[in-house]
C-alpha cells in the first residue's frame, strides 16, 4: 500500500475478546481488523447482529479497551490509554459517538440544554453561564432544533427532536470523527430522511469524518463513500460503497445485498440463501474462513487457510479465496498464513 | 408558577389520598415544632392526686399513673419520634445508597466488599441487633438512632447496587463518558440521581417503619428512658393499665404512633411521583 | 371476485381517554381482505396499523373505546362479540404475530409446551396426539432439531428462530386470517427474508390471508398484494401494490415513497415530509394530512373526508389527488 498521507484514523490489528463467564473460553468480538478513515471522509460499516459492529464503534470511540491491535487517531497511539482515563484527556473531544436509541442515550434528569452543554462545560472548559448559553443556542441552531425546546427534558421531545439533541452534543466541541451507531434506526422513515440530510450537511459545514454504522444498506449507501463489511468479527470486504453494492465480491456480501427488500420489481436480485447457523464467535478456529459451512460457494481451501482482505480491483478488497485474483501466487500464500 | 410547583399541585390534585397523607404529613411537622409550646400541661409534671383520670374537659386525653397530662405528652413525644426517625433513616439512606450505588456501578472489590458487609448484617434478626447494639453501647438516644440507621442500611445498599448496576449499560451513562467524565463523576452526577426515585419511596415507608423500630425498642425497655415522653414507652407503660379499665393511657400515644406510620407510607407513591422527571408532563 | 370478503372492516373509529384528554386513534378506516390475499398495513408511528390490529384481535387496552364501525370475519362482527365468541376465534380461525418475539412468547414455559397450550385449547386432538403435533409445526417452521427444541426456553433461542415458533404457534390450528405486526422489524436482513419466505409458504399451501403491518415500504412492496396507507388514524390509500407504488394518487403516499431509501437514489432525492404527525388529542381538521400537505386548498377543511376511487380497487381519500 502506498504511504498515504497521515490518515485521521489508523487502525490495525483492532482485536478485542470478552471472557465467557465461568470458563477459559474467549468470544472473538472484534478480530484482526485493519483500516483507515481520512480526515472529513464518510466510512460505513454494515453486517449483521453479533458480527461486532458496535463493539468495533465503541473501540474506535475509546468506550472499550482493545484485547489487541493499535489504534492511531491524529498519529497519537490512542488504544494505550484505557477507557476510563481517556475521558479525561483532549482527545476525548475529538471522537464523538451517536447512539441509536435516543431516548435511551438521554440523561431521563437533564434537559435537553444541559445534554448539550455538558461536554462544553468538561472538555471546552466553557464555565462562564453567557458564554455557555451563546454557544448551546448555537448548537441548537446547527443542528435544527428550536430554542424553546432546550428547556425540555428527554420524554417531552420526540424521536428526531432527541436525535437531534443527541447529535448536538457530539459536534458541540467540533470533533474530528463522528462514530455513528445506528443513528436513524429507531426513528420514523420521514424523520430518518432529515436526520440524514442533517448528517450530511454537518459533514459539510463542519468537515467531519463519520463511521457510519448501520444495517441498513440503502441507507449506509446514501451517506457514505467507503463501505467495511463485517462478519463474525472480521472484515470480508471493503471499498467504495457503490461497488460494493453494485458489484459485491464476497459471498457474504453478495448474499446481504441480496436479501434488501427492494419496492421496484426491476432493480430485484436473485436471491442468494444463507443457510444454516453461524459459526460460534468464540474461540474460533485461526484456520477456516468464518462463513465456511453457510457460504454457497465454499470448497476445501477454506477450512485450511483463513482468507486475508486481497484486492479484487483498484480500492476494491475482498477476504475470500474465491475472488482475491491473488489467490494463487506464492507471495499471498505466505501473507495468509493466518492470524497470529 | 414554576414547573415543580405545577407538577405538584397535579400529583396532589389527582390523588386525593396522597393529598390527605400529605395534610397529615404538615400536621405532624408543626405538632413536631410547635407541639411543646402548646401543650397545655408540663408533659414531665406529675401530680399524683389526679392520676389515672379519664379523658375530660382539663386533660383531653386523661392522665397517666403519675398524673401527669398524657395529651401534652403525646405531642412532646411526636418531636422525639419525628427526630428519631428522620435522623435514622437520613443516615442509613445516606450511607447505604452511597455504598450500594458504587458497589453496583464499580462492581469488583467495591461490590464483594459492600455485599459482604450488608450480608452479615442481614443475617441477624434485625430488631436483635439493633437490640444488641443498643445494649452495647447503652441506652441513649443517639444509639437508638445509630441502631436503626444499622439495621436499614443493607435494605438502601441493595436497592442502590441494583438500581447502579442496571444504569451502568445505558446509553446516557456511554455519553457521559463521551462528555469527558471520570467514573467518579458518571456515578455521581448521572447514575445516582437517576436511582434515586425508587429510593425516596422507600425512605418514606421507613419513616414509619423507624418510628415503630423506636418504639419497639422503648416498649422492651431498651430505648429512651422514662420519663422521657416517647409513644413506644407510652404504650409500654399504658399496656399494663388496659385490663384494669384505663384504656387511655396506652390509647393516645398507639393511635398517633399508628397515624404516624399510616401517612408516611401514603407519602410514599406520591413522593415518587413528584421526584420522576419522567411523569412530568 | 364476487365471493364475499373474509374480513370487512366498515369505518372504524376508536378513541382513548388518558390523563391529557381523548386521542381520536383511529377515525372511519375501512379495509378488506379477501381469502388467500395478502393485505400490506403500512404507516408511521402513531398512524393507528396496531391500533386495528388490536381492535381486531380484541386485545385493546382498557381505556379504549370504539365509537363506531364493523369488522366482519366470517359472518360474525368482531367489535360486538362477546368475550367468549372472541376466545373461540382467536389462535384459530384468526392469529396474530408480533414485534419482539423473545418478549411475546412466555418466557418461563418450554416453546413445546406453549405449542401444545394452544392446541390443547383449540384443537380436537387427542391428548397423545398433542406432542406429535407441535413437533410437526415445528419443523413446520424450519426449526432444526426439534426433538431438542422442543424443550427449549425463549431465552435460548435467536430472535429468528423466537419469531419462527411464534408462527408455529399462530398457524398451529389453520387460520384463515394472520395478523402479523411488524414481524421481522429488529431482525437481520438475511433471517427477515426467510422468515417472509416462510410465511409465504404458508399462505400457498394453505390459502392463508394475511394482514403485514409494517412501516418499511419496500417490504410491503416485495410482499403484499394489496397496501393500505395510514395517516393519523386514517387511511389515506388502499391499492394493488404495484398500481400505488408507479402512480400514487394521495399526496402522503408519494411522499412516503420518496423519502424512502433506496438503491439507486442518491441522498438528495430522499425528501422529507414537512411538519409532524398532529397531536390526535386536540381539535382535528377534516383531512389530517391538510397541515403538511403542498396541495391543501379551502375546501380540504370541509369534512367529511372523502373517498373517492380512482380507478378499480384504488381508494383515496383526498378531494385533490394526484
Amino acid at each position: 500500500m502506498p504511504e498515504a498521507a497521515l490518515s485521521l484514523l489508523d487502525v490495525r490489528s483492532l482485536t478485542k475478546r470478552f471472557p465467557v463467564r465461568g470458563t477459559t473460553y474467549k468470544l472473538h468480538a472484534v478480530d484482526d481488523v485493519t483500516f483507515t478513515i481520512a480526515a472529513g471522509e464518510s466510512v460505513g460499516l454494515v453486517g449483521e447482529s453479533g458480527c461486532g459492529k458496535s463493539t468495533l464503534a465503541r473501540l474506535i470511540a475509546r468506550l472499550l479497551d482493545p484485547t489487541d491491535g493499535r489504534v492511531f487517531f491524529e498519529g497519537q497511539d490512542i488504544g494505550q490509554i484505557p477507557a476510563a482515563r481517556f475521558a479525561t484527556t483532549p482527545a476525548r473531544a475529538r471522537i464523538q459517538m451517536v447512539f441509536q436509541d435516543p431516548a435511551d442515550s438521554l440523561n431521563p434528569r437533564f434537559t435537553a440544554f444541559d445534554a448539550i452543554a455538558e461536554p462544553l462545560h468538561r472538555l471546552g472548559r466553557l464555565h462562564e453561564r453567557a458564554a455557555l448559553r451563546r454557544r448551546v443556542e448555537e448548537v441548537a441552531e446547527l443542528v435544527g432544533l428550536p430554542h424553546a425546546l432546550l428547556g425540555r427534558y428527554p420524554h417531552q421531545l420526540s424521536g428526531g427532536q432527541q436525535q437531534r439533541v443527541g447529535i448536538g452534543r457530539a459536534v458541540a466541541l467540533a470533533p474530528l470523527l463522528l462514530v455513528l451507531d445506528e443513528p436513524t434506526s429507531a426513528l420514523d422513515v420521514s424523520v430518518q430522511a432529515v436526520i440524514l440530510h442533517l448528517l450530511a450537511e454537518l459533514r459539510r459545514q463542519l468537515g467531519l469524518a463519520y463511521l457510519f454504522v448501520s444495517h441498513d444498506l440503502n441507507v449506509v449507501r446514501m451517506i457514505t463513500e467507503r463501505v467495511l463489511v463485517m462478519y463474525l468479527g472480521k472484515i470480508v470486504e471493503a471499498g467504495p460503497s457503490e461497488v460494493i453494492f453494485d458489484r459485491p465480491a464476497h459471498p457474504y456480501t453478495r448474499a446481504l445485498v441480496s436479501a434488501v427488500p427492494v419496492a421496484d420489481r426491476a432493480g430485484r436480485r436473485q436471491r442468494i440463501a444463507v443457510t444454516g447457523e453461524p459459526q460460534s464467535a468464540v474461540d474460533p478456529s485461526p484456520h477456516v474462513c468464518r462463513f465456511f459451512g453457510r457460504c454457497p460457494d465454499g470448497f476445501a481451501r477454506c477450512e485450511q487457510q483463513m482468507p486475508v482482505l486481497a484486492p479484487v480491483a483498484p480500492d476494491h478488497e475482498a477476504a475470500c479465496h474465491l475472488s482475491a485474483n491473488t489467490a494463487e501466487s506464492p507471495c499471498s500464500s505466505s501473507m495468509a498464513a493466518g492470524p497470529i | 408558577m414554576s414547573a415543580l410547583a405545577r407538577h405538584a399541585w397535579y400529583v396532589f390534585g389527582d390523588n386525593p389520598v396522597t393529598a390527605g397523607a400529605l395534610g397529615l404529613f404538615i400536621a405532624l411537622v408543626v405538632l413536631a415544632v410547635v407541639g411543646p409550646m402548646i401543650a397545655p400541661y408540663d408533659p414531665l409534671a406529675s401530680d399524683t392526686t389526679m392520676a389515672l383520670q379519664a379523658p375530660s374537659r382539663m386533660h383531653w386525653f386523661g392522665t397517666d399513673q403519675v398524673g401527669r397530662d398524657i395529651l401534652s405528652r403525646v405531642l412532646a413525644a411526636t418531636r422525639l419520634d419525628l427526630m428519631i426517625s428522620v435522623a435514622a433513616v437520613a443516615l442509613s439512606f445516606v450511607v447505604g445508597s452511597t455504598a450500594g450505588a458504587a458497589a453496583g456501578f464499580f462492581g469488583g472489590w467495591t461490590d464483594r466488599l459492600v455485599t459482604r458487609v450488608t450480608d452479615t448484617i442481614m443475617a441477624f434478626p434485625l430488631f436483635v441487633l439493633a437490640m444488641g447494639i443498643v445494649a452495647a453501647l447503652g441506652n441513649t438516644l443517639a444509639n437508638i438512632v445509630l441502631a436503626t440507621a444499622v439495621i436499614n442500611v443493607p435494605f438502601y445498599a441493595r436497592m442502590a447496587r441494583a438500581e447502579a448496576n442496571v444504569r451502568r449499560e445505558a446509553g446516557f451513562v456511554e455519553a457521559a463518558r463521551l462528555a469527558g467524565n471520570g467514573s467518579a463523576r458518571v456515578l455521581a452526577v448521572h447514575v445516582f440521581p437517576n436511582c434515586l426515585p425508587p429510593m425516596v419511596v422507600q425512605a418514606s415507608l421507613n419513616l414509619g417503619w423507624a418510628i415503630l423500630n423506636a418504639a419497639g425498642l422503648s416498649f422492651i425497655g431498651l430505648g429512651v428512658r422514662p420519663p422521657t415522653p416517647e409513644w413506644g414507652i407510652m404504650v409500654a407503660e399504658g399496656a399494663a393499665f388496659i385490663v384494669s379499665g384505663e384504656w387511655w393511657i396506652a390509647l393516645f400515644p398507639g393511635v398517633a404512633l399508628m397515624l404516624a406510620v399510616f401517612c408516611f407510607n401514603l407519602l410514599g407513591d406520591g413522593l415518587r411521583d413528584l421526584i420522576d422527571p419522567r411523569r412530568r408532563t | 371476485m364476487t365471493q364475499p370478503p373474509l374480513l370487512a372492516v366498515a369505518d372504524l373509529s376508536i378513541e382513548f381517554r388518558t390523563r391529557e384528554g381523548i386521542v381520536s386513534a383511529l377515525d372511519g378506516v375501512s379495509l378488506s381482505v379477501r381469502r388467500g390475499e395478502t393485505v400490506g398495513l403500512v404507516g408511521e408511528s402513531g398512524s393507528g396499523k396496531s391500533v386495528t390490529a388490536l381492535a381486531l384481535m380484541g386485545i385493546l387496552h382498557p381505556a379504549a373505546r370504539v365509537t363506531s364501525g364493523r369488522a366482519v370475519f366470517g359472518g360474525l362482527d368482531l367489535l360486538a362479540a362477546s368475550e367468549q365468541q372472541r376466545q373461540d376465534y382467536r389462535g384459530r380461525a384468526l392469529s396474530m404475530i408480533f414485534q419482539s418475539p423473545r418478549t411475546a412468547l412466555n418466557p418461563i414455559r418450554s416453546i413445546g409446551q406453549q405449542i401444545a397450550d394452544v392446541l390443547r385449547r383449540h384443537a380436537n386432538l387427542p391428548h397423545a396426539k398433542i406432542k406429535a403435533r407441535a413437533l410437526e409445526l415445528l419443523a413446520r417452521v424450519q426449526i432444526p432439531d426439534v426433538e431438542r427444541r422442543f424443550d427449549a426456553y425463549p431465552f435460548e433461542l435467536s430472535g429468528g428462530m423466537c419469531q419462527r415458533v411464534m408462527i408455529a404457534l399462530a398457524i398451529a390450528c389453520a387460520p384463515a386470517l394472520l395478523i402479523a405486526d411488524e414481524p421481522t422489524t429488529g431482525l437481520d436482513v438475511t433471517t427477515q427474508r426467510s422468515i417472509l419466505d416462510l410465511l409465504d409458504d404458508l399462505r400457498r399451501t394453505t390459502q392463508m390471508a394475511m394482514i403485514l403491518i409494517t412501516h418499511d415500504l419496500g417490504l410491503a412492496a416485495e410482499r403484499c398484494d394489496r397496501i393500505v396507507v395510514m395517516h393519523a388514524g386514517h387511511v389515506v390509500e388502499s391499492a394493488a401494490t404495484s398500481s400505488l407504488f408507479t402512480a400514487p394518487r394521495h399526496p402522503y403516499t408519494a411522499r412516503l415513497i420518496a423519502s424512502t431509501p433506496r438503491p439507486g437514489a442518491k441522498l438528495a432525492d430522499l425528501v422529507p415530509i414537512p411538519g409532524t404527525v398532529p397531536d390526535l388529542r386536540g381539535a382535528l381538521t377534516a383531512c389530517r394530512y391538510r397541515a403538511r400537505c403542498e396541495r391543501a386548498v379551502a375546501v380540504c377543511d370541509e369534512p367529511p373526508l372523502p373517498r373517492t376511487e380512482t380507478d378499480v380497487g384504488h381508494l383515496v381519500a383526498c378531494r385533490r389527488p394526484l
